[in-house]
């Protein structure tokens, strides 16, 4: 198991390759993926659609089976995990935040975000208590029993952010968390996410396309057609806007 | 997770309405035509089951049911008092004369002669007068809905005459008994009186009835009746199905009431099915969500099964007492009279919708374990 302190190796995956179908309609989604997130780390997972972002997300998170390689999450080797172990690890150490938000609609904010307490065997009343809290953290205090329709984007995404966190998973995957939301509550939803999700012992996932968010990352691994080509470092290596002015990048993302 | 799923049922209240009234009105379609069709045919064997006193029927080889008879000979009567086991065995007419009113109305009527001495094979209820007026010259008990169908708009009351076969008869009497198949006046006189009240032919015996002696049973009487006389002896809810089944099998009914019934099955089923199947399907995004965080498939097929047996059992209650009320206002109706809700037809009822509701589920719970959940990940 890797070290949980800050800069601790958190997901390694080592040449993954994974295809779907066979023969004339075989596709291959990644070609053997190098990519390494830290513990305490916001980490970007950026590229043109299509190039294997969401399939590697699948893999590390246990929802898809890798067809080669090696993934280590959390120091678990995923492929020796049984199905019903990889719920339980998934439940257990896992939060995801979707684009498509992907609330209960039948159920209150507080609710939704009780769900994965529930589940784990938590009191229902304690989970909402223990919900109810985190959401008054995340600024939702005056909307903890309103319906998602009744929640602006930015709202209802902050429901989800909360969802992903209020377990307190150790490795948290944000599936292009700002893709529905309008410029300034992506950002919101962006500073809640580097504030609250962002903690010593867990590591962050984002798959993103939107360059206004770039400088949240702490590492940003740019995949293209199954492959990861470029990891940089942005607090490190290169300022933000350095980054987005790159004609290159420019083309492929806006 | 019981209460995600509840509350996952009734979120949306267009779908969750649909879903439970579809159910419930497949099951008052059910149970209202089925119990109106098991009524309709117990109704074929009122007469017989009216007769309480006796638990055996004597009556010619060739009779399939209760309208149809041959007249027996007096001596057959003798005959079968002398077959060991029999308690007592009496006489009872059945025959059909038109019974006419001092205003001219006129109605066919069912007139059933009981034993003179006896009185036995009368039914139990009466309304008004009593069983014991009988033995007055030319009296006749009427039940209730024939004295209405010929006394229209009168009240109930003892001393008006009929006129049958050039016979003035007067009733004494107004019995509550069930409606016969063919809603006709029923009337019960004395033997003698009866075929008066019809006019003579050279035999008149319809049939005998009988109650086996203490230690014998009525099915052990009718198989020894049948071996010392030849004729055919039935035990009273033997000779009912005999004219259940001869009903169902030489009549239109069960065809007119059997496409209702399978059109009401398959209606409901389709509806109830695919109503609670495109509900799964509908959600099948929360679904693949709630598998993404952690819940297992037991977990998720118990949440399925719990919205099912949840919108079955509702339905099936609504529908239930819409057929209860429906069969309690018609039950009071003097065509419908006797008509009721059977606990026979309800839990048949009960059983198709449980399948329906089961089917429903497994092509649901299908759909969601095969589903990905990598598939949320897919806008």
């Amino acid at each position: 198991m890797g070290s949980v302190v800050n800069g601790g190796i958190g997901v390694s995956c080592r040449q993954v390759r994974k295809h779907f179908g066979s023969g004339e309609t075989r596709v291959e989604a990644l070609r053997g993926v190098d990519f390494e997130t830290r513990f305490g780390e916001l980490s970007f997972l950026v590229g043109p659609s299509g190039c294997g972002k969401t399939t590697l997300i699948s893999i590390i998170a246990g929802l898809l089976d890798a067809t080669g390689g090696e993934i280590s999450v959390l120091g678990t080797k995923m492929a020796a995990l049984t199905p019903s172990e990889r719920v339980l690890f998934r439940r257990k150490n896992l939060g995801f935040v979707f684009q498509q938000f992907n609330l209960l609609p039948a159920l209150t904010a507080v609710e939704n975000v009780a769900v994965p307490l529930i589940a784990a065997g938590t009191p229902r009343r304690r989970a909402v208590e223990q919900s109810a809290a985190l959401l008054i953290q995340l600024g939702l205090a005056a909307r903890i029993n309103a319906l998602p329709s009744t929640l602006s984007g930015g709202q209802q995404q902050r429901v989800a952010i909360a969802r992903a966190l209020v377990h307190e998973p150790r490795l948290v995957v944000c599936d292009e968390p700002t893709a529905a939301l309008d410029h300034a509550s992506g950002d919101a939803v962006m500073q809640l996410l580097a504030a609250n999700a962002v903690r010593p012992g867990r590591t962050v996932i984002v798959v993103t396309h939107d360059t206004r968010v770039f400088h949240y990352a702490h590492s940003i691994a740019h995949m293209d057609d199954g492959r990861i080509v470029n990891v940089t470092r942005p607090s490190t290596s290169r300022t933000l806007s350095e980054f987005v002015e790159d004609a290159t990048l420019q083309e492929t993302y806006v | 997770m019981n209460f995600v799923a509840l509350r996952m049922l009734t979120g949306d209240r267009a779908k969750y309405f649909g879903l439970v009234f579809a159910i419930a009105f497949c099951t008052f379609l059910l149970e209202n035509q089925t119990s109106i069709f098991a009524n309709i045919m117990k109704r074929t064997a009122s007469q017989i089951l009216d007769v309480t006193d006796a638990e055996v029927w004597v009556m010619d080889p060739q009779t399939e049911y209760w309208e149809q008879t041959k007249a027996l000979k007096d001596t057959d009567l003798t005959i079968v008092r002398g077959v060991p086991g029999v308690q007592w065995a009496v006489r009872l007419f059945k025959g059909n004369p038109v019974a006419r009113t001092r205003k001219g109305k006129f109605a066919a009527a069912f007139l059933v002669g009981i034993d003179d001495a006896t009185l036995a094979g009368a039914p139990r209820k009466i309304l008004l007068g009593s069983w014991e007026r009988l033995r007055e010259p030319d009296s006749i008990v009427i039940d209730q809905a024939g004295y209405i169908l010929l006394f229209p708009d009168e009240p109930l009351e003892l001393g008006r005459t009929l006129e049958m076969n050039d016979h003035r008869v007067t009733i004494v009497g107004i019995s509550d008994v069930p409606a016969p198949f063919a809603s006709l006046p029923v009337m019960h006189t004395r033997y003698s009186e009866a075929i008066n009240f019809l006019g003579r032919e050279r035999t008149q015996l319809s049939f005998i009835i009988a109650r086996p002696g203490v230690g014998v049973t009525p099915e052990e009487l009718t198989a020894r009746i049948h071996e010392r006389t030849n004729l055919r002896a039935r035990t009273t809810q033997e000779f009912m199905w005999d004219c259940v089944r001869y009903y169902l099998k030489n009549t239109g009914i069960p065809v007119n009431f059997g496409i209702t019934i399978a059109v009401a099955i398959i209606v409901g089923a389709v509806v109830a099915g695919q109503t609670f199947y495109l509900f799964t399907v509908d959600n099948l995004k929360q679904f693949g969500a709630l598998k993404a965080i952690g819940i297992t498939n037991l977990r998720l097929v118990g949440m399925i099964l719990l919205q099912a047996f949840t919108a079955g059992t509702l339905g099936f209650s609504i529908g239930t007492g819409m057929a209860a009320t429906f069969f309690e206002i018609f039950v009071h109706k003097l065509a419908t009279r006797g008509i009721v809700l059977m606990w026979q037809c309800v839990a048949l009822t009960g059983a198709c919708i449980f399948v329906v509701v089961i089917v429903a589920s497994l092509l649901s719970i299908r759909r969601v374990l095969v589903l990905e959940p990598a598939a949320v990940f897919r806008g």
